[in-house]
């Protein structure tokens, strides 16, 4: 296990390309409350990184710092080598795309999009030109002439990201752009939005509270938690080797195992295994898909029984939470399982990763 | 949904009282521009077009509606010179004292007006605080006769007076342009000075004709200001009906100049919300 620690394979992943952008130590108070504490962050050139986290997590405080709608209480932000939280928003080479969106209303698609290349007074032939260019690129030429109250929610998304991407700006923050849109759209502008930003090739940073939709985009992503960094990791890392509690339950479901490690044997709610972690308390993950149902014989396996208390049928698998007398577990199977049956679960030592417990901030 | 007699009950006192006290004297005033005056001063029920005709053919009148326009689009002007950059400031700028500031702007219009159109006699007479502290400090040898009893007078106090109501609509325009449109017109790239001309002021533009109709409405109906302040140059179009409905008894030819004036207020209304819908996005 030593071979493939998190942080091991983090150091890897962004050391490949150069950084755009570095947060240093920046802390964000408002009065008494703090928001942002400590947080320091690379992006690399052409990431895409979501900041993900709970309404309240300061993830939203921390897009704007970086945009310059809000300074930061400590810390600095540096983009290559110029310090970017001394500079008025205007003068930052970073452009946004606002929750809704926020077009101008009195003025049409194509003067929106053409917006900031008007104020930074280009001639009025390279600013048609790059318009067509963006509006093409979202392909929204049809609506050139319409007011953004005449188009759609999907439409005024696709104009604001065209009114930003116009300005070839080395960094894109989007604010939760797609939570206004319902499901179906949703998944289908993700897929969009993604594709886009490999095409452009530019460095998109990106905040939401949907797990889901962070994983699906993401290069990387950096958890946040009540103000403070839990975690920043690709999404197969931060799903496979979640650092704390906290992680490993806000993306995907989990299995928390709480128990003691004494003299090389884990003991977790009467299970026990074999492990090379040293003696003190310890807290593991488990996720549902690594719990098997039945007994395969397998001399690894660390085996239970218990009874099932709750199914919920999600098309492909099922996720069924099965008591073993006190300890439930939440087990992700493909198999058809009768309700209200005793069966066997068995696991491998290796699955239940170790974690950090995630205390309570304030 | 409601019954018959809760309909009746709820839309009949309205529609009198708009009929008895709206319909039937506008009724009554419309019939009068059309008669005239015996020469034993009794109202003579002969329809004829005398009335509007001496409106046009006496230059008594329609100059001093000329002038009564100027005075009221002076009036406009510098109460949206002073209002736009109050609103402004409130609206962007002031952030806590927002509300103290609301306040103070609203208090004068609890202060009677005739009390505030005496307020500038006593400031701008010729023994007024103006003058005799000009005089103190040596800046003029005489009282500036040009202060009071002048258009200059009226111009100032309904200045003062309508600024109140070029201001509210502004702000309240102003309040309404969401803020995240002027943070993605900083992030775009333009200036405050860009941004205030691109986006804000053309998204204001509603509170600004909402503010200017009121400004210029009102003030081109007073009669207070130029009675009290105005003097035999500084007389408006209001101050002729006063006269004419008063010692002069000719009800008709007020009443003519009525309708006229109110023709004219009619169709800056109707213009003012064209513009206004026009520079609208909802």
């Amino acid at each position: 296990m030593a071979a493939t620690t998190p942080s091991a394979i983090d150091s890897v992943s962004s050391a490949a390309k150069p950084t755009l952008l570095s947060i240093r130590a920046v802390a964000k108070t408002f009065g008494r409350n703090v928001v942002l504490r400590n947080i320091s962050l690379e992006i690399a050139e052409g990431e895409f990184l979501t900041i993900l986290g709970e309404s309240g997590s300061g993830k939203t405080t921390l897009l704007r710092i970086i945009a310059g709608f809000e300074s930061a209480t400590s810390g600095e932000v540096w983009m290559g080598a110029e310090r970017l939280d001394r500079k008025p928003p205007y003068r930052r080479r970073v452009n946004t795309v606002f929750q809704h969106y926020a077009l101008f209303p009195h003025l049409s698609v194509e003067e929106n999009v053409g917006y900031g290349l008007r104020v930074a007074k280009r001639p009025a032939a390279e600013i048609a030109e790059r318009v067509a260019q963006a509006l093409e690129k979202v392909r929204m030429t049809a609506y050139a002439k319409s007011k953004p109250s005449k188009i759609s929610g999907g439409q005024q998304q696709r104009v604001a990201l065209a009114r930003a991407l116009v300005n070839r700006p080395q960094m894109l923050l989007l604010d939760e752009p797609l939570s206004a849109l319902d499901a179906n759209l949703r998944r289908q502008m993700q897929v969009e939005l993604k594709s886009l930003q490999r095409e452009v090739g530019i460095a998109f940073v990106f905040v939401t509270h949907d797990q889901e939709e962070a994983m699906v985009m993401s290069d990387r992503i950096a958890l946040l938690r009540s103000g403070e960094l839990e975690q920043v990791a690709t999404p197969r890392d931060i799903y496979s080797f979640p650092a704390t509690a906290y992680a490993a339950q806000f993306i995907g479901h989990t299995n928390l195992l709480k128990g003691e490690i004494r003299a090389g044997m884990a003991e977790c709610n009467g299970l026990r295994w074999k492990t090379s972690l040293p003696d003190g308390p310890a807290l593991f993950s488990l996720r549902p898909e690594h719990i098997r149902t039945g007994d395969s014989g397998a001399s690894s396996s660390i085996r239970v029984r218990g009874r099932v208390v709750h199914q919920a049928f999600h098309g492909a698998t099922e996720l069924i939470r099965v008591d073993c007398g006190g300890l439930v577990l939440t087990v992700r199977t493909a198999n058809r399982i009768e309700p209200d049956k005793e069966i066997a679960l068995e696991f491998t030592a290796t699955d239940a990763v170790p974690v950090r417990e995630s205390p309570e901030r304030t | 949904m409601f019954s018959r007699a809760y309909r009746m009950v709820i839309t009949v006192p309205p529609v009198a009282w708009v009929a008895v006290f709206l319909l039937i004297p506008y009724l009554l005033m419309f019939c009068y521009s059309f008669w005239s005056v015996s020469s034993t001063q009794s109202i003579v029920h002969s329809w004829n077009f005398d009335n509007y005709r001496k409106l046009l053919e006496k230059p008594v009148y329609w100059e001093t509606l000329l002038r009564s326009m100027w005075i009221a689009a002076r009036v406009m002007l510098f109460s949206l010179f002073l209002g736009y950059p109050l609103a402004y400031f409130m609206s962007f700028y002031a952030g806590r004292r927002k509300d103290l500031l609301y306040q103070l702007v609203i208090i004068p219009l609890w202060v009677s007006y005739l009390v505030r159109a005496y307020a500038w006699k006593t400031i701008l007479g010729s023994d007024g605080v103006l003058n005799t502290s000009m005089q103190y400090l040596h800046l003029t040898r005489h009282p500036l006769e040009f202060l009071l009893y002048s258009p200059f007078a009226v111009v100032l106090t309904l200045t003062h007076i309508y600024t109140p109501f070029a201001f509210l609509p502004i702000y309240a325009a102003l309040e309404h342009i969401p803020r995240n449109l002027v943070e993605a017109s900083h992030d775009l790239g333009a200036t405050p000075a860009q941004t205030f001309w691109h986006v804000i002021f053309p998204l204001s533009i509603p509170g600004v004709v909402a503010g200017a109709t009121f400004a210029f409405v009102l003030s081109l109906g007073d009669f207070l200001a130029p009675l009290l302040l105005g003097g035999p140059s500084g007389i408006m179009i209001s101050n002729i009906v006063v006269s004419l409905f008063g010692a002069a008894y000719n009800w008709p030819l007020g009443a003519a100049i009525s309708l006229g004036m109110l023709l004219l207020v009619l169709c800056l209304l109707f213009l003012s919300e064209k513009l206004e819908k026009k520079w609208s996005f909802a």
